[in-house]
């Protein structure tokens, strides 16, 4: 037993993943014959960007941050990159859009990094500016219509044997991110930062580059999430990503990154994103009024972070 | 006084402000006057509660970001209850309102302090959680304020024996908002309560060798934020007529109010003058905007700023304080 405990508090994921597999199975209990490689390969597809976003905070909250405004700054890429198609074709537009997630990104990093302002703050108070920008501009694009590009399609909503294609993205993006994060000296600053930031800059760190590099690497990352959610959802809207943005806090936090700091990694973040995911497929089966969907969904969340909080501590 | 002013440095620059933007605004608009306060204290009445409520909670270590929800909760508690009730009945409606409040502030707090979650986490869980209980007592807005309620927030104070001259001019929804405060906050503030709220907000782990029950008073904190909550609720009730289960933009602009306010996130310091100014300023800064005719977007713009360049300053500020 105590080896056992000892295991599990080794490889947090085992746990995850086992909670995964239990949601699918009472998911396949409540309506046999759900879960085919149909069913599979659409949940791939919707926890794709989610999984995305949740990589913002993951990173951010490894250093004891938080990014408040990837939602927002999802949300203006995805729209700047479809109304300015039209008018200037799709490379620019791309190039454009992704500039302005950047910008976003550095803006957060600037007050973070140089003026030392909390990062929930900075980055409420950088997306209220951005999200007012957006609205702003929409004014003036209004008329010129909207085109997504085919290459988002693809990958947001094709399909090919039944896998979808936004994993030809995803794959190498998480593999990318889960080596950096711990093979690269970048990634394990990020742990040492949050961890004991007072170390770290006696140890010669100078954390201000580490912050600044890491939420402009948060705003394109958050960039890059809109533009595939455009070519899932297909239409792009003023509130697009925004609804993600408390989803991805929270598939960050059942993935068992700590909000502190210094403890996590984006592995368990993948398996959040996906158990929140399956989780409100089950409970819009339930035919439950919204509202008690809304209660399960947060006592869930509850409850699965605070028993891997135990489980982990043990240990 | 050298003492005072370095204690309060922050809420009298605040002070200072609010006035430049009342001279600035009876400016640009030669008419404001009593209805303009008036306008100004019924638009700042929920979200100056719902910062009070913020900041309390802030100044214990914790955050709450169900506060807004929680509001949505009360708000269409009460005005469910009240729809076609009598006066008295509608007293015990508010009371009751009152102590729900209370009641889910203090489950947000035992589950912060048994689940051993942090508070942002257990916070943002719970706002779901409080949203769905809102959709699930009033699907659609609906309900009813009674007449006295939604009289207590209209217009400008009148007293037998004085003058109206004298005090019409104060409105009753910044009367409503002192009193509640007084009511709830001072009597706190000067028992040994407050100080340890203060006390858990600047170092738990002292607090607690020094013999205060950290848990206890964690969750006496978000009690009183819950409270505030349903004040807040029962503001937003009060001054539309009925009950509201979506929430309204009140959880962020609580969150920056406070931040504005001096109060450090992280706890253990600031007061609530200094948020409740800063409302008043945020408010206020939106309503000259809107008497310019600027774009009500631009308008977000400028909040956004002004919130991000006043931190920044303070935190260089407080930068080179620590170099000296």
């Amino acid at each position: 037993m105590t080896r056992l405990m000892r295991l599990v508090a080794e490889n947090p994921l085992i746990p995850l993943v086992g909670l995964l597999a239990a949601l699918i199975v009472v998911l396949e209990v409540m309506q046999p014959g759900i879960v085919s490689p149909f069913w599979i390969g659409n949940t791939l597809r919707v926890a794709i960007p989610l999984a995305m976003l949740a990589a913002c905070q993951t990173l951010t909250m490894l250093t004891g941050g938080i990014d408040l405004s990837a939602g927002t700054v999802a949300t203006i890429t995805a729209f700047v990159l479809a109304t300015l198609s039209p008018l200037m074709g799709i490379p620019e537009a791309t190039l454009i859009a992704l500039s302005c997630a950047v910008l976003a990104g550095a803006v957060n990093g600037f007050g973070i990094a140089i003026c030392r302002v909390h990062p929930l703050i900075m980055s409420l108070g950088t997306g209220l500016i951005a999200n007012g920008c957006l609205l702003v501009y929409q004014r003036y694009v209004i008329a010129t219509g909207t085109l997504i590009p085919e290459t988002l399609i693809w990958l947001g909503t094709g399909k090919t044997f039944g896998i979808p294609n936004g994993l030809a993205m995803f794959v190498p993006f998480a593999a990318l991110i889960i080596w950096g994060q711990s093979r690269t000296g970048f990634g394990r600053l990020l742990y040492a930062v949050g961890s004991n930031e007072p170390a770290t800059r006696l140890s010669g760190v100078r954390s201000w580059q580490v912050y600044l590099a890491l939420y402009t690497l948060s705003g394109l990352i958050a960039g890059v999430a809109g533009l595939i959610l455009l070519g899932l959802v297909k239409t792009p809207s003023l509130s697009l990503a925004l609804r993600l943005d408390l989803p991805s806090v929270a598939a960050a936090v059942v993935g068992g990154t700590s909000i502190f700091g210094g403890r996590g990694g984006y592995g368990g973040t993948i398996v959040g994103a996906l158990i929140l995911t399956v989780l409100t497929t089950m409970l819009t089966l339930l035919h439950m009024p919204e509202g008690a969907r809304g209660i399960l969904f947060g006592l869930i969340i509850l409850a699965v972070t605070a028993v891997y909080i135990r489980l982990t501590e043990r240990g | 006084m050298n003492r005072f002013l370095a204690n309060n440095g922050w809420s009298l620059g605040l002070a200072v402000l609010l006035a430049l933007l009342l001279v600035a605004t009876k400016t640009i608009q030669p008419d404001f006057g009593v209805s303009g306060l008036d306008t100004l204290g019924r638009s700042a009445l929920p979200f100056a509660l719902a910062t009070l409520g913020m900041a309390v909670v802030v100044i214990a270590g914790g955050i709450d970001l169900s506060l807004a929800s929680m509001m949505a909760v009360s708000s269409v508690t009460a005005a469910t209850l009240m729809n076609g009730a009598t006066d008295a009945q509608s007293a015990v409606v508010v009371v009751f309102v009152l102590v729900l409040g209370a009641a889910m502030g203090a489950v947000n707090g035992t589950l912060v302090v048994v689940t051993r979650v942090p508070d942002i986490v257990v916070t943002l869980s719970m706002l779901f959680v409080w949203q769905g209980t809102a959709l699930l007592i009033l699907n659609a807005p609906g309900g009813a304020a009674a007449p006295w309620l939604r009289a207590l927030s209209a217009g400008g104070v009148t007293l037998p024996l004085v003058p109206d001259v004298l005090t019409t001019w104060l409105p009753k929804s910044v009367v409503f908002l002192l009193v509640s405060m007084a009511v709830i906050w001072l009597p706190i503030r000067r028992s040994k309560l407050g100080l340890m709220f203060y006390a858990i907000g600047s170092d738990g782990l002292a607090a607690f060798r020094s013999g205060v029950p950290v848990g206890r008073i964690k969750i006496a904190a978000y009690a009183v934020t819950g409270l505030f909550a349903a004040l807040g609720g029962i503001a937003v009730t009060m001054s539309t007529g009925i009950g509201e289960p979506i929430p309204g933009p009140y959880l962020l602009a609580a969150v920056a109010a406070v931040v504005l306010g001096g109060v450090v996130l992280g706890g253990g310091r600031g007061g609530l003058v200094g948020p409740i100014l800063a409302v008043f300023v945020l408010r206020l800064v939106r309503m000259d905007l809107t008497l310019m005719s600027v774009d009500p977007n631009v308008t977000t713009i400028v909040e956004g700023s002004i919130m991000v360049v006043v931190v920044m300053f303070g935190g260089v500020l407080a930068m080179k304080g620590r170099r000296e």
